[in-house]
């Protein structure tokens, strides 16, 4: 028999961040965003930057999340997330996002040779993940009400 | 012979000593608690981390790795994790002795060190050890963010074969009263330990693997040694709070002691003064009579 629900747990190296009972799962995985329902074949996997997603067990709203890199662990009834950083989006602090998108594109731009590529295209990537996170939840927010 | 008023001005001067040693005490005690909760908070992580490496490397027949690799031991870097301030009791001098001892018993190899806090890297640098980095004023803020750079920098050279092991020697936060010292070996990594609570049931388990294994163990080993490297600085921030706390409160009672007998011997002073001079009026007073 399947399980109706997953128990999604979500953790960084500093606390964890959730632990909630929900009905579907859409995670950013290193090649591309995976859906997970209940009753899923065991897995593991890495983490690229992106959205996580999901729905409260009984509810129809999504919840949004940022997260960077890290490791997913997928079983029947359980989903464990290992995240180095995951933010809930009304956590997001939209100017610091934005203010860490210029930097990065200002970094990127520029000749300097010294410049590390691939953190300044981590540090874009995150600023636009978490942008979008937020905006995201934050329309919705206006459209509900 | 010390006067009334010489007795007032120590008896001042030790009750204010006894009021900072009593804020002191106040001020680690809440240091604790909340290093306590930053240990608690960073153990699901640890611990989950733990069990997808230890899955992963029990699927793979030969797990390879550069921080794998076990070397002949010829140059080890110890991480020595002291106190960041003094007034801890002997928490700083015992943690420096274990390490002490642990390159005495390492004589001949070369050594090498990373100080984590004010007082161990004072101390290793006046004895004159090699030290490749340092790190200060990072264990009163315990940030993830700096066991990553640890991390990284050890990892490093362990890959390229700089050293050949890494240790680590701090005090491990059991209770207030006993604190633990431990020496662990970092690098290179062992069979990764179960715990109790996950349990091996898990283990068992036929994952679809969506990298190859020997990629996600390339990524999750480095994350396996900054969790170590987290545990580490939370635990032994932890125990210097408790050691400090302790340290603290012995010292506000030895005042309270001092205070007592300070009391007790003025008034023995003032007792006899008055004496005195009873008697020399009831002496004046029978000449007169």
């Amino acid at each position: 028999m399947l399980p109706d629900a997953i128990e999604l747990v979500i953790v960084t190296p500093e606390k964890q961040l959730l632990r909630e009972k929900v009905v579907e799962v859409q995670l950013p995985g290193e090649n591309g965003y995976l859906g997970v329902l209940p009753g899923h074949a065991p897995l593991i996997t890495e983490l690229g930057i992106g959205e996580l997603r999901y729905h409260h067990l009984g509810g129809k709203e999504s919840a949004h999340l940022a997260v960077v890199q890290g490791f997913a662990e997928v079983l029947a009834d359980r989903l464990t997330v290992l995240a180095e950083t995951a933010e809930r989006a009304e956590e997001i602090d939209l100017q610091r996002a934005k203010d860490a998108l210029a930097r990065a594109e200002k970094r990127l731009a520029s000749n300097d040779p010294n410049i590390d590529w691939d953190r300044a295209n981590v540090a874009l990537q995150r600023a636009l993940i978490r942008i979008q996170v937020a905006t995201k939840q934050r329309s919705a927010l206006v459209a509900g009400s | 012979m010390a006067t009334l008023l010489d007795f007032r001005r120590r008896i001042r001067s030790v009750k204010n000593t006894q009021q900072i040693t009593r804020a002191m005490k106040f001020v680690a005690a809440a240091r604790l608690r909340r290093a306590q909760e930053a240990a608690i908070a960073a153990r699901p992580y640890a611990r989950e981390l733990a069990r997808m490496l230890r899955s992963i490397m029990s699927r793979i027949d030969e797990p390879q790795h550069p921080l794998l690799a076990h070397r002949p031991e010829q140059r080890i870097l110890a991480i020595v994790l002291a106190g960041e301030r003094g007034l801890a009791g002997a928490f700083n001098a015992n943690i420096l002795r274990k390490a002490q001892d642990f390159f005495r018993a390492n004589k001949g190899k070369k050594l090498s060190t990373i100080p984590i806090g004010k007082k161990g890297r004072d101390a290793l640098k006046k004895a004159g050890f090699h030290l490749i980095a340092e790190y200060v004023n990072v264990l009163a803020r315990v940030d993830f963010l700096t066991a990553r750079e640890i991390a990284l920098l050890v990892t490093e050279l362990y890959a390229q074969e700089e050293i050949d092991s890494v240790y680590m020697v701090f005090s491990e936060f059991k209770t207030v009263m006993t604190p633990n010292l431990v020496v662990t070996r970092l690098l290179p990594v062992e069979a990764v330990p179960a715990d109790e609570e996950s349990g091996s049931a898990t283990s068992e388990v036929d994952y679809i693997y969506e990298q190859p294994e020997q990629q996600l163990l390339g990524k999750l080993l480095p994350r396996y040694i900054e969790t170590q490297l987290l545990r580490a600085m939370l635990e032994s921030s932890a125990a210097e709070h408790a050691a400090r706390m302790t340290a603290m409160e012995s010292a506000t009672k030895n005042a309270g002691d001092v205070i007592e007998a300070l009391t007790l011997h003025m008034n023995k002073v003032r007792q006899a003064a008055i004496t005195k001079e009873i008697i020399e009026i009831v002496s004046g007073a029978s000449y007169g009579a």
